[in-house]
């Protein structure tokens, strides 16, 4: 009898998910060991798209460095560029002009609807839906188009400068950017219907993945993996920068926690994106778009500056310390896509192999921001 | 995005361009000694190096642009146009060549008189006429393949707001819509390099795609293609289809076993374990028909739907009230896990198990998979058809649609269910493992017993 319960026992199978794995977003690799269909343990292991740029910002001068920044979420590089520019501004003390506040503003609502959109899309596809990437691209792919009409790139924008932005937005920009939001607003309503409540969708993520407040407080989450738990928090209401406390908006938030909770979180964001940005538009004010004053070659004086912005992913902070010279002395990045990363090893355990990728795909990690 | 620079030329905007840039580095020297800020001159806002040509070009690829008034758009005008012509053109088609059936049957008179001139025997027309059916349902099959690939990636394309291919075919304007693409990949898939992983069991793996594929184009013998038009006439054909349909499972389990890819194999293991349980509401959905009808013979099925009620509403067992519906959405159902499709495609989940039984296959292995799920839809598709949609029959009870033949409005009615398989497949989600297993013997199985039970209270009081 003992000998036919030995036999009987099954063998833990080792598989190794990514770093070349079609929803792994990236190359993260998770080394998940599975019994059946169920999952005992899993290690994420991540390095794979490290380049340095913490480090490589201590031999470039400060304009320099912004370049970098758009290298670490690459699918919304403009919050990075704007929280660089934030604390370098504050190291050198500019004062940044109304005109590029709202332009940031803006350039930051939209890169955000063009990262969600993107998360909305991959999502989809995770979950085996394919229509919805391509709907989502065929609108992200206008902000693309924006993007490239005002600085002519479309991924790394180096749009955001030291003290302002890189060029005015002209009445053409302007105008194309109403037509996008006014043709953006329904879509919205579409993606409900097509993925939102679609009743095979909701069976996949309302039960999976639930992250209490409590946990995702513990777990240091930021953007919306926490606000799906129902926390509010939003860096731009609790701690405005770039005038964000004259836009009236909502900060939608979860109930459960559940991966269904916090997609949702981000489809109603975009919403909200573009209520700021038809604001931001209805009242962009006049003046010049960059400030005076900022050197060609700045050196601020010694000293330290942190400042953080509610990126795409959540709160994505900057630390910067200057010796005075031309480049920054230390720059650290507080970088939302690691942080949320970290939950995954515990939280990954007793699910379903499906259910490793919508609570990955959940989280929506960037992994060039997880590994810089 | 050099290479439209003589073009250029003719814009005369670009010659603005180095202004600002030649503008900035004069005016700094110039203000540097007086110890003020720099008067900054913005520059004029050029939109991107192109000056905004690129860019403008781009927005007439806009969806605001595409969306707007599309009716008013040539090509729609010219489409739809196309569609009418087509359609009418092959229900006149229809008309004047007829039923198939009484052709088929001057052929075997033509060819039984030929034999008897010569002097041959009743068994050697027998074989001939036995040869001519297999090559007809084997091309059946592989034209399917064919036409079925092509059409799945235009309505694909159609429903995410594509085109799907539009290249293939011929360089000199005769590209209609792609047509060649199937052919062409298939050319290719030829040509690919047919790679065994080291780790593979050489013999099951090469073994697999045949055991996968073979079941159901023997399945095809008794489907019906229209009125006395299947390639063998069983009395046990229903029975018959889904028995040899379900082999195929063993070629999918191989399969993933074979290939030495831990995915695969769970692509395999997940494969058998659905397959096997939706076989079960699959068939017993079908037992109300079974019941109504009388018979497993596909064509008495097909007969036992001729006529109309009141003279108008056909007397397809779809439309029997409740069984009918039940029964018809259960069968499609399960017809669409058993091909492994979306919202169903657990074993091949690209997301998950990286394509699942089949990441290791490649060439004309990888292409006999393709080859034989599509064959699987055409097969479940002409079984709705002649289950719940009356084979034959014409819906409407009116002379014009009357008039055109069985076989047209089998393939018709195949036709349109298959595009509900595609259509399906693009719009919904995947299933997770154990939700499928639930779906199927929580909801599925119970409510196919439930059904039965109806259709048996329908004979016992109604159709006394």
């Amino acid at each position: 009898m003992s000998n036919a319960t030995q036999e009987l026992k099954t063998d833990q199978l080792f598989i190794n998910l990514g770093p070349q794995h079609p929803s792994t977003h990236g190359v993260l690799r998770i080394g998940l060991t599975i019994e059946g269909e169920v999952i005992v343990k899993a290690i994420p292991d991540i390095g794979y798209l490290h380049r340095g740029t913490e480090k490589l910002a201590e031999v470039r001068n400060y304009h320099h460095c912004v370049v970098l920044t758009d290298r670490w979420d690459y699918v919304s590089a403009m919050p990075n560029n704007l929280v660089f520019c934030l604390a370098a501004e504050k190291l050198m003390g500019v004062k940044t002009t109304p005109r590029a506040d709202a332009l940031r503003v803006i350039m930051c609502e939209m890169n955000r609807v063009a990262s969600h959109l993107l998360f909305f899309g991959t999502y989809g596809i995770d979950l085996g839906a394919y229509t919805p990437f391509l709907y989502a691209f065929r609108e992200r792919e206008m902000v693309l188009d924006l993007f490239e009409m005002i600085c002519g790139a479309r991924l790394t924008y180096n749009y955001i400068r030291l003290g302002g932005v890189m060029v005015d937005a002209g009445p053409d920009w302007l105008k194309r950017t109403t037509e996008f939001v006014e043709y953006f607003k329904p879509r919205l309503d579409e993606y409900d219907t097509l993925l939102t409540y679609n009743p095979i969708f909701m069976a996949r993520t309302k039960e999976v993945g639930i992250v209490t407040a409590a946990e995702a407080v513990d777990w240091a989450l930021s953007g919306p993996n926490l606000r799906g738990s129902g926390v509010d928090h939003d860096v731009r209401k609790s701690d405005p920068y770039s005038g964000y406390e004259n836009y009236d908006f909502d900060v939608p938030l979860g109930k459960t926690g559940s991966c269904w909770d916090r997609y949702f979180c981000r489809v109603q964001e975009m919403r909200q994106s573009i209520r700021i940005i038809e604001q931001a538009i209805a009242k962009l004010p006049e003046g010049p778009f960059m400030a005076s004053g900022v050197a060609k070659i700045p050196k601020p004086a010694p000293g330290e500056a942190y400042a953080h912005v509610e990126g795409s992913r959540g709160d994505l902070g900057i630390y910067l310390a200057s010796d005075g010279g031309i480049s920054p002395y230390r720059m650290h990045v507080h970088a939302p896509s690691f942080i949320n990363l970290a939950m995954l090893q515990e939280k990954l355990v007793g699910m379903k192999v499906s259910d490793v990728i919508a609570l990955l795909g959940s989280i929506d990690i960037v992994l060039g921001e997880v590994d810089r | 995005m050099t290479a439209p620079n003589p073009e250029d030329k003719k814009v005369p905007q670009p010659a603005k361009v180095p202004e600002p840039v030649a503008a900035t580095p004069a005016a700094a020297p110039a203000a540097a000694p007086k110890a003020v800020p720099p008067k900054y001159v913005p520059p004029v806002p050029v939109l991107n190096h192109k000056n905004g040509r690129l860019i403008e070009d781009r927005f007439t690829t806009w969806p605001t642009q595409v969306f707007a008034n599309r009716w008013s758009r040539p090509g729609f005008q010219w489409g739809a146009g196309m569609l009418v012509a087509i359609f009418g053109g092959l229900a006149v088609t229809g008309i004047v060549v007829g039923e198939l059936a009484t052709w088929a049957d001057k052929f075997y008179a033509a060819l039984s008189s030929f034999a008897a001139s010569k002097g041959l025997s009743a068994l050697f027309v027998e074989g001939v006429w036995t040869m001519i059916k297999v090559l007809i349902v084997l091309h059946i099959v592989l034209i399917n393949g064919l036409w079925s690939i092509w059409w799945e990636r235009k309505i694909s394309a159609h429903i995410q707001s594509r085109v799907g291919p539009t290249y293939a075919g011929s360089p000199k304007g005769w590209n209609f819509h792609g047509w060649a693409q199937t052919a062409i990949d298939g050319i290719k898939l030829l040509l690919k390099e047919d790679i065994t992983p080291a780790a593979a069991d050489k013999w099951v793996h090469a073994l697999a795609p045949g055991l996968v594929v073979a079941p159901c184009i023997i399945a095809f013998a008794p489907v019906l293609f229209g009125d006395n038009m299947a390639a063998a006439s069983l009395d046990i054909g229903t029975l018959y289809i889904f028995a040899v349909a379900g082999i195929s499972v063993i070629g999918i389990v191989m399969a993933g076993w074979a290939s030495g890819n831990k995915y695969s194999l769970l692509g395999g293991l997940r494969g058998a374990a659905q397959i096997v349980s939706y076989e079960l509401p699959r068939g017993f959905s079908v037992v109300p028909v079974l019941m109504f009808a009388g018979s497993l013979d596909l064509q008495i099925i097909s007969n036992a739907q001729a006529g109309y009620w009141h003279g108008i509403i056909p007397r397809w067992f779809i439309f029997y009230p409740v069984v009918g519906q039940i029964a018809f959405v259960i069968f499609l159902i399960s017809s669409v896990a058993e091909t492994n499709r979306t919202p169903f495609d657990i074993p091949e989940a690209e997301s998950e198990l990286v394509s699942g039984f089949h990441t290791e296959y490649s060439g004309m292995k990888w292409s006999i998979f393709f080859l034989a799920e599509y064959a699987y839809v055409l097969l479940g598709s002409f079984l709705l058809a002649t289950f719940f949609l009356g084979g034959g029959a014409s819906p409407i009870n009116a002379a014009p649609f009357t008039l055109i033949p069985s076989w047209m409005w089998m393939l018709g009615k195949a036709m349109l269910m298959m595009f509900v398989f595609l259509w399906v497949r693009w719009t919904l989600p995947r299933f997770r493992v154990d939700q499928l297993m639930d779906f199927t013997w929580k909801f599925l199985l119970p409510w196919s017993f439930v059904n039965i039970a109806i259709a048996g209270l329908y004979l016992a009081f109604w159709f006394k």
